[in-house]
């Protein structure tokens, strides 16, 4: 008895291990722990986007959402030749009003892309050296960053309120205003008030990362550059901007990716606006309000098309070490 | 060319005091070891006379002149730093030339300099490469390189060899002594834990403790004439045997010191035998044998014997002091009268 369940056992370890090499139970074991977030990924993400790209291609109504016909790049573009010989180009990309968004999410982007980094690592800096009262600042630099956009975005409208807002009132008793500007609604300046709420909103964000670049920064280098004598200027543009450099790169994709996407500070802030409006707001007008969702889902495939590229082209041109293989 | 001088150099952070009012006198071209156990203020000692670290209280002087107040760059010094504090994405040409791109060298001048001390480690064939790609020795090197390069006064090393493997660190020891000898004008000073790197590097030691110095002598000095119970246990391997109770009596002090390579073995019929006990433990280095013998004292005791010899644990042996070598201290630790 107890020698046939030893051969069982024997027997059974056998088949175990040759069934299945240590290699094959290690893949098998990773698909496992991966397969509930693959899954949920493709839920949350894959699906909804291969549909947006479908419905891109079809004449799908908000109202008829599954009678969509397959139209090819009529939402794209198309042109049609009139009777008279004129030819009418139509579709998102012979649209004026997509590619004012398209100019600017651009701009937007770049702009406040460029003052974050810039503000950031200075922001950097200064928590990064030793003073009293460190943490403190730190927690507090990161409020911005805490409050919900929407909070935000309500908070700095009030306070560039044309009327009763603090900001003209401030500027026109120091006098550098003589009347009052509507800063949200005026055409001129409504993309500086979204970005300077976007800057004070996200600089922190690009603060911490930068500042976590800095600590992993060896402090010893900083005294072989004191023994040699090394101007302080000199030591950040020699030394520590090209060690934070993969730091602020890897920053800066988030950001860039996070800016071309924007969408509920302008909404809230400035909707409407001829001078703020980009792809985001434009595309989510057209899906649900103006019950062109074919049209709407067009733009969100070319919002992402665009996302993508740029993103792709940073990495490249940036040689942006993504997978830490840079690290000493 | 610097004499370096301590002048009572205190230094506190906060409410601790790290350095207790240090005196000292490093003569101009020798080569200083701070030797103590981890904590008793060597590093902070030499990052004072660096000028990394301000001095809190007290007198720094080079050739005779304060330095308390002048910046490192300044004050002709160049360090190598233990973790070697090379400048990760630079070359080690650029590692080494960037610190004179500063001292409004000429470029063919800067070349010469880099390439000189480039052949003096050995390191020529490294100079296109990051330091990630180099070993820690080579880098080590690179390191030493960088100072050299700056032609200082005071050369100062901060446990270069501590992150070396064994066989490493023997050879670049190597190397730091023939750099004192090739660069007989320039004072080093150098802080290690390590005994051994101290007896062998340096002119003199200067044995800390608790931020206040112990004592100051050459290595033999140290070796043969410890001032302290501390010095005699610190300095040599292995250590130094102490016995108190009726071994010390006998030789009217109140602690014995007695290196394990001065007690002999003596035969059972020798009436010079002072000792008798059991071996408990020995270990083979091949070269010699270190008995620990139990002799009814606090602690084993241990013997070096050179040669092959071979004693089963358990043996008993007749132990004979060299009486020449007997160190005797008082209820002080100092040397007893």
């Amino acid at each position: 008895m107890s020698n046939s369940s030893l051969e069982n056992g024997t027997k059974h370890r056998h088949k175990t291990s040759n069934s299945l090499s240590l290699q094959q139970q290690r893949v098998r074991a990773a698909f496992w722990f991966l397969a509930p977030m693959i899954v949920m990924l493709f839920c949350v993400a894959a699906w909804p986007l291969l549909r947006t790209i479908y419905f891109s291609f079809t004449d799908t109504s908000l109202t008829s959402l599954y009678e969509g016909e397959w139209v090819w790049f009529k939402n794209y573009l198309s042109y049609r030749e009139l009777s008279s010989g004129r030819v009418i180009w139509r579709g998102t990309l012979a649209d004026p009003a997509w590619w004012n968004a398209v100019w600017n999410t651009v701009r937007f982007s770049f702009v406040s892309v460029s003052i974050e980094a810039v503000l950031g690592i200075l922001v950097a800096l200064v928590l990064n050296a030793e003073f009293k009262g460190r943490g403190l600042v730190r927690a507090a630099i990161l409020i911005p960053w805490a409050i919900p956009t929407i909070v935000s975005a309500k908070m700095w409208g009030w306070m560039l309120n044309d009327q009763f807002g603090i900001i003209n009132d401030a500027l026109l008793k120091i006098g550098l205003i003589d009347h009052k500007i509507a800063w949200t609604a005026s055409i001129d300046t409504a993309m500086i008030s979204v970005l300077i709420v976007d800057v004070w909103k996200t600089t922190p964000f690009m603060a911490l990362l930068c500042l976590a670049g800095l600590q992993m920064i060896p402090k010893d280098v900083y005294e072989a550059a004191k023994v040699d004598g090394v101007h302080p200027v000199k030591v950040f543009f020699k030394v520590t901007l090209p060690l934070v450099r993969p730091a602020l790169m890897v920053a800066v994709i988030f950001r860039i990716l996070d800016a071309l996407r924007i969408f509920d500070l302008i909404y809230v802030l400035t909707p409407n606006s001829k001078a703020t409006k980009t792809m985001s707001i434009i595309s989510r007008e057209n899906l649900f309000e103006f019950d062109k969702f074919a049209y709407g889902s067009a733009q969100s495939t070319l919002l992402f098309a665009i996302i993508a590229i740029f993103v792709a082209a940073y990495i490249w041109l940036g040689k942006v070490d993504l997978g830490g293989k840079d690290e000493r | 060319m610097a004499n370096i001088e301590l002048k009572n150099l205190h230094k506190s952070y906060g409410a601790v005091h790290v350095i207790k009012g240090i005196d000292l006198e490093i003569k101009s071209g020798e080569f200083m070891v701070f030797v103590g156990p981890s904590g008793c203020g060597k590093s902070t000692l030499l990052r004072l006379i660096s000028g990394l670290e301000a001095i809190s209280d007290g007198e720094l002087l080079f050739d005779g002149e304060v330095v308390n107040n002048v910046i490192p760059s300044k004050r002709g010094i160049a360090m190598v730093f233990q973790s070697y504090a090379l400048y990760p994405h630079m070359t080690v040409y650029d590692n080494m030339a960037f610190g004179l791109k500063l001292a409004k060298t000429t470029k063919q001048e800067m070349k010469e300099r880099v390439l000189n001390a480039a052949r003096m480690l050995q390191i020529e064939d490294l100079l296109e490469r990051l330091p990630k790609q180099l070993s820690g020795g080579q880098r080590q090197r690179v390191a030493i390189g960088r100072a050299i390069v700056r032609d200082p006064k005071v050369f100062l090393f901060d446990e270069p060899l501590s992150n070396l493997d064994a066989a490493l660190r023997v050879a670049t020891r190597l190397e730091i002594a023939k750099l004192h000898h090739d660069m007989q004008d320039t004072t080093m000073v150098y802080v290690t834990h390590d005994q051994v790197e101290a007896m062998t590097l340096a002119d003199r030691i200067c044995v800390l403790r608790d931020g206040i110095v112990e004592q100051v002598g050459t290595p033999s000095e140290l070796y043969e004439s410890p001032a302290s119970i501390f010095v005699a246990g610190f300095i040599g391997s292995p250590k130094m045997n102490f016995l108190t109770g009726k071994f010390a009596d006998e030789f009217n002090c109140d602690t014995l010191g007695i290196r394990p390579e001065h007690i002999e073995i003596v035969d059972e019929d020798n009436s010079d035998k002072l000792w008798t006990g059991k071996v408990i433990h020995a270990e083979d280095l091949g070269s010699d044998n270190y008995l620990y013998l139990e002799i009814g004292a606090d602690e084993p005791l241990v013997v070096r014997q050179a040669g092959k010899l071979k004693i089963a644990n358990g043996t008993k042996v007749n132990l004979r002091p060299q009486n020449a070598n007997l160190h005797k201290f008082n209820q002080q630790g100092k040397p007893a009268l």
